[in-house]
């Protein structure tokens, strides 16, 4: 199964579609409630930062008897150190984005806690590349 | 992990007189604990199924967050509304949004009274 979603930057008021959608499909596929639930934690984050730090971005999601594979692509300024953007606390959401509650500079390690692999590129001036990975027992 | 009292979202909104903004519907659901934090990843992070989440944030996001981790209810301290676009998606999502005018210190020094 293939779905793909547009993610708009700077609107929060959309930000997490895509991830409520495949927290539906996933319901209907797999018995794994957990593998469910780290899934779309870690989707929701990597939508987030798309719209709290870049300007667009897409998801593609495959979803295959063995595992569930989903890129996150973005247009934005890219993350210059990621080992930097990696530690828990690390910054640098704007003020408007912090007042949400965001900015706790936790989103990354949680997509690494919720996916069995996790893959970030990052060109700086062009963009930043996701891949989550989350493998299945039985579907 | 603590063992709670078995307690319903409806029983701690009669206990604490709490407001209901909406989310009606998903009032019988049993409260397995609670989080406290007005940072959303750390909730992503932490807050585990079932639990109340006691919060000032008011907009949509924090229904989204509470939707896929599936915990039972919202609480607003101090007197916050929700968003217009949280309240609705409270409604669809049947996760109830709840209000109190105290302060997040002792609304949770309550429901950690009645939980325990
Ligand atoms: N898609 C992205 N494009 C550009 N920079 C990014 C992107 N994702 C993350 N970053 C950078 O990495 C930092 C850390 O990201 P992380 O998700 O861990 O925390 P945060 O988004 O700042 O806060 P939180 O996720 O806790 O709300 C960000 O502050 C930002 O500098
Ligand atoms: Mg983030």
């Amino acid at each position: 199964m293939h779905f793909e979603y547009n993610i708009e930057g700077g609107d929060f008021s959309k930000a997490g579609f895509a991830s409520s959608q495949l927290k539906k499909v996933l319901k209907q596929l797999i018995t794994d409630h957990k593998v469910v639930k780290r899934t779309v934690v870690a989707l929701y984050e990597a939508e987030v930062n798309v719209v709290a730090h870049a300007y667009l971005g897409v998801v593609i999601i495959d979803i295959d008897t063995d595992k569930i594979k989903i890129q996150i692509n973005d247009k934005g300024p890219g993350i210059e150190d990621i080992s930097k953007a990696m530690e828990e606390g690390f910054s640098t959401a704007s003020e408007k984005v912090r007042e949400m509650g965001f900015g706790a500079g936790m989103g990354l390690s949680n997509i690494k806690n919720n996916s069995d692999d996790f893959k970030i590129t990052s060109e700086v001036g062009v963009g930043t590349k996701l891949e989550i990975i989350a493998y299945l027992k039985t579907i | 992990m603590l063992k709670y009292n078995r307690m319903k979202v409806s029983d701690i909104i009669n206990e604490l007189g709490l407001t209901v903004f909406s989310g009606q519907s998903g009032i019988d659901k049993e409260i397995t604990g609670g989080y406290v934090s007005d940072l959303l990843s750390d909730v992503m992070g932490h807050a585990k199924e079932g639990q109340i989440w006691c919060t000032l944030q008011t907009h949509k996001n924090v229904m989204a967050i509470a939707s896929l981790k599936d915990l039972s209810a919202i609480i607003l301290v101090k007197g916050f509304k929700p968003d217009e676009d949280m309240a609705e998606q409270g409604e669809v999502e049947g996760v109830p949004v709840l209000g109190t005018t105290e302060t997040t210190f002792e609304i949770v020094g309550k429901l950690y009274e009645l939980l325990k």
